[in-house]
Parts: structure tokens; sequence; C-alpha cells
């Protein structure tokens, strides 16, 4: 059967072959061209960003551009200098949140999957529905209640937000990690007499663990990128990153380089981790609908 | 005798467990066991993201300025009956659609061309696909103050010196053409998110299919607009679906490329909500304008729920 099937198939390939193999490695280098293209196209602006962050100001922003040029490193220098405070709020609340985010959304899940309660799916849906709202919707009575319990411009308000924001999608993407344990696997561990704790941190944790850090990762690029809550709820003791980026931008006079500096350094952290974990970024943004 | 009874034991043990997976018949208590760990990420999001939109409501209902916190007064629906007479609203709500829709279109279509080229085998695919989705990586803030100043300044900007030499005349983008320029940033933003989901979908094709199509002498063409095209649908939908949920809040650009200028003509509704509420202090009507998004979201949100939930199967399993 397996050598009838390629001898039936070879001379129908192989005839047109002839004429159309040529044409057709033209096609194929023509297509790898435009995507080499358009793949730079994309790119350009942030390695136009970069360029720029190695500037002095008077050549970034010359006309015509500057593409040839004595890299410097003042910019970086300065933007290292200024943004200790910023990097701090935003370390504590990217940290603090995806840890918290994990401890409350790990069991969740659970409880969604391995070991359900009833009504799965109406659970299910409430969380995602609060990722529906509207954040603008909110943002009022989220001022004034900060307001009123004195912890605007409070890093830990921050971080509480930050949690809630990325609960829902942590929930269902660990469910989608922990749907995919096989039930025999925990049946085993259970038919040997292993205790539920002992299942988990052996069994279950080591199964798990990349889906773990596929779903922190998801939740450090959303709190560390967040702007809105930020620049609505501190002033100056718990601004983040993005809020040193604005404040860069409104001084005054020649900015440009120091600006592509500070929005280098600020994308940098995601940007790296978003390229070692190209995968996982895929099944987080679709909340664990795409394997 | 010994091995009879433990296989015995351990066949009603699997047993058990696999009765207790399906859910059915539990005991009070262990039914309040399996909601423990469930429990405090149910209350906290209760707490946290439903308080506040009840209060919402609350405030709606009433007049309140954020200077005046004493100033409350029960006004019934006055502020809704404001924003059906309030043109700028209109015009904010027209221009989130315009916004939320020509991004997620044009980003979709531009993702489906990536996709297919990149789903090509070709030496430095990994390195052409990094480059590609970086854009999506790029911190909201920082693509917006990239594309504002670094591209589309009209003296010393990259885009109008590139027209420049095709012998188009620099154009103050952000000023002339705000809508435009804020789309030019969040296309370039959201088309690496499209092309990932439809290359995943591309790329989860069934093989065998793919096969068994060329064995039957179906062409490249033939097999794309007949096995790939209904394949990707699923995936198509629910990165407009996703798509449309993200865009539709979209802040940052506008705050930071036009400031929903030149006056409101590119303030989408996000954008107007908070230009009310903090630069205005009109708490009522900057809720009441919330309130309509919510409900205008609604819609939306119940197609993306039924076609993720349609990806899950949460029915079939749970």
């Amino acid at each position: 059967m397996t050598t009838t099937a390629p001898a039936t198939t070879a001379p129908r390939a192989a005839a047109p072959g002839g004429v159309r193999r040529p044409r057709r490695r033209t096609a194929g280098t023509l297509l790898t061209a435009l995507t080499w293209i358009l793949a730079i196209g994309f790119f350009f602006p942030v390695a136009w960003m970069a360029m720029t962050a190695f500037k002095q100001e008077s050549q970034a922003s010359s006309n015509p551009p500057t593409f040839f040029f004595e890299p410097t490193l003042d910019q970086f220098r300065a933007v290292v200098g200024e943004s200790g405070t910023y990097v701090a709020n935003s370390l504590i609340a990217t940290g603090v949140s995806t840890l918290l985010v994990l401890l409350l959304g790990i069991p969740a899940a659970y409880a969604l999957s391995i070991r359900p309660v009833e009504k799965v799916g109406d659970v299910l849906f409430f969380f995602i529905s609060t990722k529906m709202l509207p954040v603008v919707a909110v943002i009022v009575p989220i001022y004034v209640i900060a307001g009123q319990l004195k912890v605007l411009d409070n890093i830990w308000t921050l971080v509480v937000l930050y949690t809630a924001m990325n609960l829902p999608i942590a929930v269902w993407m660990m469910r989608s990690f922990l749907q995919e344990v096989p039930a025999e696997v925990l049946e085993a561990a259970s038919v040997d007499g292993a205790s539920l704790l002992r299942t988990m941190r052996s069994v279950l944790l080591p199964m798990v663990a990349p889906g773990i850090a596929a779903t922190a990762l998801i939740c450090v690029i959303f709190a560390w990128n967040e702007f809105f809550f930020a620049l609505n709820l501190t002033a100056s003791q718990a601004a983040t990153v993005p809020i040193f980026i604005v404040s860069t931008m409104t001084s005054e006079g020649l900015f440009l380089a120091r600006l592509c500096a500070t929005a280098l350094l600020a994308s940098l952290p995601v940007i790296i981790a978003g390229w070692i974990a190209q995968k996982q970024l895929v099944r987080g943004l679709s909340m664990g609908a795409i394997k | 005798m010994t091995t009879l009874t433990t296989q015995a034991a351990s066949a009603r043990r699997a047993q058990e467990l696999r009765a207790a997976r399906d859910g059915r018949t539990l005991s009070r208590a262990e039914r309040w066991r399996r909601r423990g760990p469930l429990l405090p990420a149910l209350l906290f999001t209760i707490v946290v993201t439903q308080i506040p939109f009840l209060v919402t409501i609350w405030y709606s209902l009433h007049s309140r300025n954020l200077l005046r916190p004493d100033s409350d007064l029960f006004v019934g629906f006055a502020n809704y009956g404001d924003i059906v007479s309030d043109s700028t609203f209109r015009g904010a709500a027209v221009n989130s659609v315009v916004i939320t829709l020509g991004c997620v279109l044009v980003a979709m279509v531009l993702g489906i061309v990536l996709a297919l080229l990149l789903d090509r085998p070709f030496r430095g695919r990994g390195v052409a696909r990094t480059l590609l989705i970086t854009p999506f990586l790029i911190m909201p803030v920082a693509s917006s103050v990239l594309w504002s100043m670094a591209m589309l300044n009209p003296t010393y900007g990259l885009f109008n010196w590139t027209l420049g030499l095709v012998g188009i005349d620099p154009v103050d983008w952000t000023s002339t053409y705000p809508i435009v320029a804020i789309l030019m940033a969040l296309v370039w933003q959201w088309t690496p998110f499209m092309m990932l989901l439809v290359l995943a979908g591309l790329q989860a094709q069934p093989k065998d299919v793919l096969e068994a199509a060329s064995v039957d002498g179906a062409g490249p063409w033939r097999t794309f607009t007949w096995i790939t095209m209904p394949h990707l649908r699923r995936y198509v939908e629910l990165g407009v679906l996703l798509g449309i949920i993200y865009v539709v809040n979209t802040f940052d650009q506008i705050y930071l490329m036009t400031a929903g200028g030149p006056g409101t003509a590119s303030a989408n509704l996000p954008f107007y909500i908070y230009q009310r509420a903090f630069l205005g202090f009109d708490v009522g009507q900057a809720a009441a304008m919330g309130v309509v998004v919510v409900i205008a979201t609604i819609f939306v949100a119940m197609a993306a729920l039924r076609l993720i939930f349609r990806s899950f199967d949460v029915k079939e399993r749970s």
C-alpha cells in the first residue's frame, strides 16, 4: 500500500514539473523577498527608535534625517539616572500583582477543571465578562473610592487593580492548561494513595509549569504596559514607567533622542520576554483558546 | 486474594474520581470543599470589578462634581438625556466605531497576508517572524510617542521625509488627519496580533487533509479556497472579536498623539469620558456615558463570548 501510493502520484507530479518547477521557484524567491521587505518594514520604526536613542539631540531632530553618526550613550545615562523611582514602582506593581494573580488564579482554575464545582460554565462566563467591561466605565468610582480610602498615589492601589485586571485571563489560561492533564495520571496518583497536596506538588505542578510561565508572561506584559490607571490614580509617589515616558515628553527643548532612549528602555523587558516566549504569547492572547 | 481486593479497591477509587470529575452526586461538604479554592479569586473579582460598576450606575443618576463632593443631587435620567443631545458624544461614538473597525479590519487583512507568507518554509523564517511580532511588544505609550514624534512629525518625522523623496509635501498628520495618524499607530501595533492568531490557525491545519487534497489533484488555489479558508474562519472570527474588545478601549494613542484634537475631532469614547471626568470634573455625566458604553459593549461581548466558549468546548467538557 505504502509503495503503490507514491508510484501512482509520482508521474503526475513529474510530467508538468519539468516546465513548472523553475517558474515556481522564481515565484517562491519573490514571495520570500516580499516577506523580508514587509518584515523589515514593520520592524523599521523600532530600529529607528533604537538608532535615535544613540544620537545627540541635534542629530535626532535633523531634516533630512541623520543615518550615519557616532553613537553616544549620553541619553541612556540621563534616563537611568532619573528613572529610579518609576522603575521601582513598575517592578512592584508588575511583580506583586503577577504573584497575586497566580496565587488566586491557580486554585480557582483547579476548582474549574480537575475537581470542578457546579456550574463551571457560569463561573468562567463571569470571569471573562469582567474583561469586557470598559475600564473607563469604572475609573470615576475607583478614583473617588481611592480618594476616600486615602490610597490615591499609592502603588498598592495599582497592585490591587492590576491583579483584578489580569486575574480573569489567568483563570482561563490556567484552566486550559490544567485540562490537558490526562485524567489517568491523577487517577493513578490517587490510586497509589498519594495525598491531595502531594499529588498537586509532585504530579500536577511539574506538568503545568510551562502553563504557569506562560500565564505569568501575559500578566507581566499587561501590567508593565498599563497606562490608564497609572495616569489617573498616581501623582509623584506611585508613578510608573509609562508615566515617566510622558513626563519626559512635556519637558522643554529638544528631547527626541532622550524620549527614544526612554521608550526603548521601557519596552525592552517586554520585547525580550515576548521574543523568547512567542508560542505562549499566542495562547495567552487568545486566553487559552488557541493552543 | 490480596491482589484481588486491592484491584477492586483501586477500581472503585478510580470510579469515584471519575464521578467526582463529572461533578454529580456530591455531598454538601464535598461541594463546599470544591468551592474553597475558587472563592478567594471569585470574591476578589466581584469586589474590585462589580462594586465600582454599581457605583457608576448610582453616580449616573446624580449630578455630582469632583470639585464639590457635597454637591450630590438625584437627577434621575437627566444625565442620559443630556448624552442624547450631546453632539460631541455622538462624534466620539462615531470615532470609536471608525477607529475600532478600521484598525481591526486593516490589521486582519495585513495579518492574513503576513501569516500566509510566513507559513511557507524559507531560510530565516524565525527571524522574520520575530521582527514582525515586535510592534505588538512595544509599550503602547512608547509606540504612541514614536509615531507622533519620530515618524509623523511635520518637520523632522521620518515618514514625511520618505514621502518627500517621491515629491509629496510634508503633512502635519496628527492635526490634519488625526484619525489616520492614530490608525497608523494602531494598525502597526495590532497587525502582529492578528498575524499570530491566523498563523496558529494555518499551522493547526491537519496535514493529512492537505496531502489528500494534493493527491486528489487540487492545485494550491483550490486547496486554499476549499480547505484553508473554511478552516481559518474560526481563527479570523476570534481575532476580530478579541481585537474589537481590546481596541475599543484605546486610550494611550489618542491621549498622546492628538489629545482628542484638534478640538474633539479625534476623541473616542474612552478619551471623551476621561475628559469629562478628570478635566470637566462632571462625574454624573461621565458615569452615564460609561453605562452607555457598557451597554453597547455587551452586544459585541456576547458574540465574542459565544465564540470563545465554542473554541473551548466548555459545555462538552464540564
